[in-house]
């Protein structure tokens, strides 16, 4: 049976939680395919996440690997193809926790920069695992400036061979996911050398491990990296390499080629890769990102409506936690952003695959604009849902803390998401080059991609807000999105040209604009984020109260962005100080409207109990039982050494005068 | 790895330093003496070969708990041994020996002797403290329930001996049983909680009573009792009770100052020996503190650091003053202190466990293995945001106090203390919509014309919260709801008056220091914590009126100035707050700065690199290729 008080707010939601899942996943039929997969793993003991808050690194490392090989035999028994429709939910069902993921990696690294004999040769021995592959890019001293790696590959023409070496400690491979004791090849980014002179980075394929027994190749020295805030079930591995020879035949070779004779030969069109890197950052955004943020505002949600805690009113039972307005602040902006960025990655999804058609077409037109959305979107977003997840773990006082409560792990999870495919504040720092070039070009008269149009329109000087109420209509607060995205980027566009003029080195003037530059990138993410969120209100059904919440949802993103950075909508007097009260007026009343529906709301995101393996989240509300019941699974509970060999001596011999 | 030299960046750094580092650590420390005794403390725990152990990072968290209680039990002989009783040196002997980390007799030391002292008969005391005091029995402090936290607090469970025991009781007031535990005993259950985000070394533990029976005598009487027939007999005052938690409240705002000093400590070294991308086209890759970016993300952190030791260090003397004064029946203080530690807990906090991630974050990548040691920092620290009160509470716990004293200042009362300020709004009326009339001149390089503006701020602010409080009650809100009603709008308040406190006593400080060098780059620290955190909150000092637009633009513009200020002095900065290595525990900040070849020699210790061929290949990988 379900706990009374979440019972209670399922009762009345003001919209239809069912239709709103549907929404989510992008039609009925598509929940019902997700279902499906959910269910087929869950079900298997072999993927149970039942006592991974118990296990060490070793048995974690060992279960991912054990999930990895019993995935295989599922899916060919469930007949789930790779990139079938069901794919993209296995991932999701197994929250990750899996090996061999930089195998696909490798796999795609191959089809993108190899040539088609090496596609033939090597894609069909992964597919069938007959080897394991990984990717090796970052290094101990360079992870996001590329042309500062300093492994080398030098062309041997007598051997017709590639020697690779590490020639110093800062050029050890460091990070690669799988390398550290699964994979026994790995794609290799070095420094290529023909006749002494440097051709800059390139990818060979390395052996790593014998095929045989998995011992080390001759000049090969790998391992595991060591514990880290999480991704236990990963070996991340480091990578040193002495006189490693490879054949001429292993440098990935769709865009450049050696000749036997050592001649270097550039063909096509490179910049098939920065799609490759915006293909890849947008495609964490889903299950890496928005996940994390959905399950931690579930578990946080549903048991901020079971705990009760102080006396709202004297002789009142205690109030739920839910029902503080402090408490319902931390939450319901979290919330809102969930289902904000959600709709994001629909734009940027569909962005993308207008990019992708072009592209086929040989036209790379949309490229600039694309990278820099997925750059700036990518470090918003996991900035702003890492920093969610965080208040929602706090939101949960001391048993957010237990890693029974399943936030932890999210926690630590979705961190490494701001470093990952790309530091976060130099993708900031690309998307605002775009957008001071931009900005020139549109001062000047230029046409410019359709998404920085509004950096040369001519709006307002003064916001028209007559009282709060205005504050809801998302013409109002867009506009005001929009002037701050303006004015940051156009008072740093002229910051920059006056130190230009002034005699300062334009690397110079850049690095002394970055702090600018960086809130100008993030001002137009934000913007572009609370518009498309009212764009898609404006289009969603009126049945069913969908759009009646989420416009509610909308207005909470929109006005807690405001709420929060005050500064940026008065320091002009665009937003004058009376209006700022009539916003937070605004602000405050909304959340005690989404209040109603915010269990309903989490529901709709549908995570079953085991996705969520939370003692706090579970739909039915026990949370005290759980924790309990859990709690007594540690292993710390089995009598503890400490005591016979410690703690006895110590208290033994007075312990009687007592 | 021992015999290296240091880094030449970081031999550079030092030399470029524009003061002498060990000057500001003995005024950290609290005179030249103080960081004498401290460091002579340090090599008796660092020299003793029975503290030395593997790295905890290796180890699982059973290994971690029996490592730590051994150290405990070899501390507590050794701490008698050498003669160590003050209790400050005792924190140091303690945090040496484990590293910063949470030990298994924190609960003992920490909460179940001080609270013997304050809450106990002197017939109790003779019969529990000193026994407790020579470890013979082990104390806990257990008040919090799995359903109910607030007011307070962790909760350890050492697995045999005495438990402490508080339950609510009798209405208002908590009561303090003491009760012996053992796992035999019948009606305890008694077990550990499971695993959490750190605190690994402690036994956080559950304890469930089924008609567990202990005698009268064992409720800690020195203020309520309860008499042979039943009688209840209230305390003289309520607040006396929470004589412990103030005190403790005050070392968490110390522990925010250490902690994030840590934290600064690492990612400031590491930033000056990584060399990454380029400036300009063609020159050698740069030290990464020299984008400005990097330095926006880590100087007013390493600012922040300094301003919260500095208030952790006038807290501790307040309390020591104060205490003193109650003992002698005066209380007239009490409402006040209390008032300003529970904020003062929840801001630097708050403040602390943000700073450490974005510590964590400059470091990129390897800040995330947890050789970089910021991950164990953070995991350490952030449920201090929760204990001994939780934060959201303690910030509306100040706001009451600042209600209040709003309120007696508009009943034409004065009130005294750091809300003094409050007197000011009677004499000039604030309106209710603000106009840039009252915008001041502020001197933006002059710390106390800053501290001015904090205070209109916090004035301000005090006053919206006030006067929404009773929009509220006009509409014929019960108190209750127009409180919860406002409470975002108390929160803020409160912030803003423990932001204007720091500051304040931040720039008091800076008259204290007598060496000219010290005070100069102090004074810059003062500086870019002030303008930064106006920088931050502008919205507030524009909506009042207190700053104009252009104002602003101005305080942006110098904080970027500043950080350039600051620059050169960076590592000396970090290098004054004194971390040994050890205590440190990070690969990245080591004070040597030979990161990458460490950071190898540490990976190979890995637990999944033990054989040459993991298991998980035999058991999995082969089964599977062969079946293929």
């Amino acid at each position: 049976s379900v706990n009374p008080d979440l019972a209670s707010e399922r009762q009345t939601p003001s919209f239809c939680v069912e239709r709103l899942t549907a929404l989510l996943d992008g039609g009925a039929e598509q929940t019902r395919i997700r279902r499906a997969v959910v269910e087929a793993i869950e079900s298997d003991p072999v993927f149970s996440r039942e006592n991974q808050y118990f296990q060490t690194q070793n048995e974690r490392y060992e279960a991912a690997v054990r999930k990895a090989v019993h995935l295989q035999k599922r899916m060919h028994e469930m007949g789930w193809a790779e990139n079938g429709p069901e794919y993209v939910y296995i991932y999701r069902a197994l929250s990750g926790d899996v090996a061999f993921l930089l195998h696909r990696v490798f796999m795609r690294s191959i089809s993108v920069l190899g040539s088609d004999e090496q596609v033939a040769k090597w894609i069909p021995l992964a597919t069938q695992h007959q080897l394991i592959g990984s990717y090796a890019q970052t290094e101990l001293g360079h992870g996001t400036y590329l042309q500062g790696l300093e492994t080398t590959a030098v062309f041997d023409t007598a051997t017709q061979e590639f020697i690779l070496n590490t020639p110093k400690i800062s050029a050890m491979k460091w990070w690669p996911g799988d390398m550290g004791r699964s994979a026994t090849h790995t794609v290799v980014f070095a420094q290529l050398y023909i006749h002494g002179k440097c051709y800059g980075i390139h990818p060979f394929i390395v052996q790593i491990r014998s095929l045989q027994d998995h011992s080390l190749c001759p000049g090969i020295t790998a391992g595991d990296i060591g514990p880290k805030m999480n991704f236990e079930h990963t070996d991340n591995g480091y990578l040193l390499l002495k006189n490693v020879r490879i054949p001429r035949e292993n440098m990935l070779s769709k865009f450049c080629e050696v000749q036997p004779d050592g001649t270097y030969v550039r063909q096509g069109s490179q910049q098939i890769n920065y799609f490759t890197m915006t293909a890849v950052r947008i495609s964490l955004i889903s299950d890496e990102v928005l996940m994390p943020l959905m399950k931690a505002c579930t578990i946080a949600i549903r048991y901020s409506a079971v705990r009760r805690q102080s006396k709202l009113k004297p002789g009142e039972q205690e109030a739920k936690i839910l029902d503080y307005q402090t408490q319902q602040e931390k939450l319901l902006p979290q919330l809102a952003a969930a289902y904000a960025f959600h709709f994001v990655n629909d734009y940027l999804q569909e962005l993308f695959n207008r990019g992708y058609r072009e592209i086929q077409r040989k036209n790379f037109d949309m490229l600039p604009e694309l990278h820099a959305l997925s750059s700036g979107f990518k470090a918003v977003i996991t900035q702003h849902c890492t920093a969610g997840v965080e208040i929602c773990l706090r939101a949960c006082g001391g048993h957010g803390y237990s890693l029974l409560s399943g936030l932890p792990s999210l926690y630590t999870k979705i961190l490494a998401s701001c470093i990952y495919e790309g530091e976060n504040t130099i993708l900031l720092l690309q998307t605002a080059r775009f957008l001071i070039k931009c900005f020139m070009a549109a001062s000047a008269g230029q046409p410019v991609p359709p998404s920085v149009t509004y950096l040369a329109a001519v709006k307002h000087r003064k916001c028209p807000a007559k009282n709060k109420l205005d504050f809801l209509s998302p013409d109002i607060y867009t506009e005001a999105y929009q002037h701050v995205a303006v004015r940051l980027t156009s008072s740093t566009a002229a910051k920059l040209q006056d130190l230009i003029q002034s005699g300062v080195n334009k690397h110079d003037a850049w690095n002394q604009c970055t702090v600018q530059l960086v809130q100008a990138a993030k001002a137009h993410c934000h913007y572009i984020a609370v518009k498309n969120f009212a764009e898609t209100v404006e289009k969603l059904e009126t049945k069913a109260g969908i759009q009646k919440i989420m416009k509610h949802l909308c207005d909470l993103f929109a006005l807690h962005g405001i709420f929060s950075n005050t500064g940026a909508f008065l320091h002009d007097g665009y937003t004058s100080a009376a209006q700022m009260d009539m916003v937070t007026a605004s602000y405050l009343d909304l959340l005690a409207v989404i209040r109603k529906d915010a269990v309903p709301l989490v529901d709709a995101f549908d995570f079953t109990d085991k996705s969520l393996n939370s003692a706090l989240g579970s739909y039915d509300g026990h949370v005290y039982q759980r924790l309990y019941e859990w709690a007594q699974k540690s292993p710390t509970n089995q009598m503890s050494p400490a005591y016979e060999r410690y703690l006895k001596p110590l208290l033994h011999n007075t312990l009687s005068k007592l | 790895a021992a015999a290296m030299s240091v880094n030449a960046d970081l031999r550079r750094e030092r030399a470029a330093a524009t003061f002498q580092p060990q000057l500001l650590t003995h005024i950290l420390d609290g005179g030249p003496e103080r960081t004498r005794r401290r460091k002579e403390i340090e090599a008796l725990v660092l020299n003793d070969p029975d503290f030395q152990h593997e790295d905890l990072n290796f180890l699982s968290r059973s290994q971690r708990y029996e490592q730590a209680i051994r150290k405990s039990s070899l501390m507590v002989m050794k701490l008698r041994e050498y003669g160590i009783a003050d209790p400050e040196e005792i924190y140091w002997f303690k945090s040496f020996v484990h590293r910063g980390r949470p030990e298994p007799l924190d609960l003992h030391l920490g909460m179940f002797l001080p609270t013997l002292l304050t809450q106990a008969t002197p017939e109790q005391q003779d019969r529990f403290f000193m026994p407790a005091w020579n470890l013979e029995i082990i104390g806990t402090y257990a008040q919090t329930e799995m359903g109910h936290g607030t007011v307070h607090s962790i909760n350890a469970l050492s697995k045999n001996g005495f438990v402490y025991r508080g339950v609510p009781c009798l209405g208002r007031t908590v009561s303090y049983f003491l009760m012996q535990v053992a796992l035999s005993v019948a009606g305890i259950t008694v077990g550990d909680i499971g695993p959490k985000f750190g605190f690994d070394e402690m036994d956080n533990g559950y304890l469930k009573m089924d008609n567990f029976r202990i005698p009268r005598e064992n409720m800690l009487m020195k203020y309520a009792q309860v008499e042979p027939d039943g009688t209840y007999v209230k305390p003289v005052s309520d607040k006396l009770t929470y004589g412990t938690m103030v005190f403790i409240r005050s070392l968490i705002v110390g522990d925010s100052a250490r902690s994030l000093s840590r934290a600064c400590t690492i990612a400031i070294r590491y930033s000056a020996v990584r060399h990454q991308s380029e400036l300009k086209p063609g020159e050698q890759e740069p030290q990464i503190l020299d984008y400005q970016t990097q330095q926006y993300k880590l100087f007013p952190l390493l600012a922040t650091a300094y301003a919260f030791h500095f208030v952790g260090a006038y807290i501790k003397d307040t309390y020591h003053r104060i205490s003193g004064d109650i003992s002698k029946g005066d209380l007239s203080e009490l409402p006040e202190l209390h008032a300003l530690t529970a904020g003062l807990k929840a801001f630097t906090s708050w403040t602390a466990n943000a700073g450490i991630e974005e510590c964590r974050m400059a470091c990129g990548g390897h800040g995330y293995s947890r050789c970089s040691g910021i991950p164990d920092i953070y995991v350490t620290f952030t449920p201090s945001c929760t204990y001994e009160g939780e934060n959201t509470v303690m910030m509306l716990q100040t706001a009451r106090f600042l209600m209040k004293s709003y309120t007696q200042v508009t009943s034409g009362q004065q009130v005294t203390g750091m809300v003094s300020y409050l007197n000011d709004l009677s004499r000039q009326r604030i309106q209710p919509q603000h106009v840039a009339a009252r915008t001041v001149t502020m001197r933006i390089n002059d710390p106390t014309s800053l501290v001015e503006a904090y205070k209109s701020r916090a004035a301000r602010l005090v006053e919206s919260a006030a006067k929404n409080l009773q929009a509220e009650l006009n509409h014929r809100k019960s108190k209750e709801d127009a409180w919860n009603r406002t409470s975002v709008d108390l929160v803020r308040a409160s912030e803003a008056h423990c932001h204007y406190v720091i500051v304040k006593l931040f720039t008091d400080k800076l008259a204290e220091v007598s060496d000219a060098a010290v005070r100069a780059v102090l004074t810059d620290l003062c500086l870019l914590y002030a303008l930064f955190g106006i920088s931050r909150n502008a919205g507030d000092f524009l909506q009042a009126g207190i700053l104009t637009g252009a104002q602003i633009t101005q305080v942006n513009q110098h904080v970027k100035e500043l950080l350039a200020v600051i620059r050169p002095n960076a590592v000396a900065l970090v290098d004054s707050f004194d971390f040994h290595d050890v205590h440190l525990g990070s690969v990245l900040g080591r004070y040597d700065g030979n990161v990458y070849e460490n950071m190898f020699e540490w990976a190979k210790k890995s637990p999944l690199n033990k054989t040459q061929v993991h298991e998980s290949f035999h058991k999995h990988l082969k089964p599977m290729q062969a079946k293929l």
